[in-house]
């Protein structure tokens, strides 16, 4: 049985994921708050659910031409680095404690997130289409 | 010679998209890191402002710039005992699975009431997560 939750809950991260929206701010929540998995696991399997995920995306991708590696180094680099650091950070940080920090960054995101839609809708009023 | 060519590649970047570049990825690595995701809600909205890439482009790039930041954190939290074996396999079933269908839809980008449902349920999330 719950081998299907797992099944249900990766499922519908990866279908968000694929839309563009994030997977793993959906697959976390969801494994720590319905199904009682720990935050440290529910951290360390989203890490490793995108990993297939990617290498069956990143090629169709390429063929699509969608990936734009301009001067990514600059970016991937010091993404590594920090990664590194702050996994290691991560655990040893108290799980209870890494989960309220996770729930601020949701929150954060979610901000973030009104504000866009905000001002999606306002220029789609200005644009005069009604979709 | 041929690493500065693999480095700016077509256009010169300037030391100011290199700062902002470098500064993006220490952000997006930190995240990713401490927090086992969302790296990509970060790093799609800095790549489509930094390097000028459209939604697709910007997605499809963010997931190449991540995944490699999931293998060291997946390497660094197993090492350190935090790895379940039965809700792994499922849940990396079922996001390819979802992942293949999301795809398939992105050629239509989401409608609103689909962002506005994912920015309401991480907001209760995140809210449950902070004072539960």
């Amino acid at each position: 049985m719950s081998f299907i939750l797992y099944l249900l809950s990766g499922a519908l991260a990866g279908l968000l994921g694929g839309m563009g929206m994030g997977g793993g701010t959906v697959l976390i929540p969801i494994l720590t708050i319905f199904l009682g998995v720990s935050q440290h696991i529910a951290q360390a399997t989203n890490v490793i659910a995108f990993l297939p995920m990617a290498a069956f995306a990143l090629p169709k991708h390429k063929k699509a031409g969608y990936l734009k590696t301009e001067g990514l180094a600059y970016v991937i680099i010091p993404a590594l680095i920090s990664s590194v650091l702050f996994s290691l950070l991560a655990s040893v940080t108290d799980g209870e404690a890494l989960r309220k920090l996770f729930g601020a960054f949701l929150i954060a995101l979610a901000v973030k997130g009104l504000i866009s839609l905000r001002a999606e809708f306002s220029s789609s009023k200005k644009g005069g289409k009604s979709a | 010679m041929k690493m500065s060519v693999l480095l700016r590649r077509g256009r010169r970047l300037t030391q100011t998209d290199k700062t902002g570049r470098i500064l993006s990825g220490l952000g997006v690595g930190a995240a990713n890191g401490l927090f086992g995701g969302g790296g990509g809600m970060i790093a799609v909205p800095l790549l489509s402002a930094q390097a000028r890439l459209n939604a697709k482009q910007a997605h499809a790039t963010a997931i190449l710039v991540i995944a490699p930041l999931c293998l060291v954190s997946a390497i660094i939290y197993s090492v350190n005992g935090y790895f379940s074996v039965q809700i792994v396999i499922p849940a990396a079933i079922g996001n390819v699975a979802g992942g293949l269908v999301g795809a398939a839809l992105l050629d239509k980008l989401p409608p609103v009431w689909v962002k506005i449902s994912f920015v309401a349920v991480m907001l209760a999330a995140g809210i449950r997560m902070v004072i539960g």
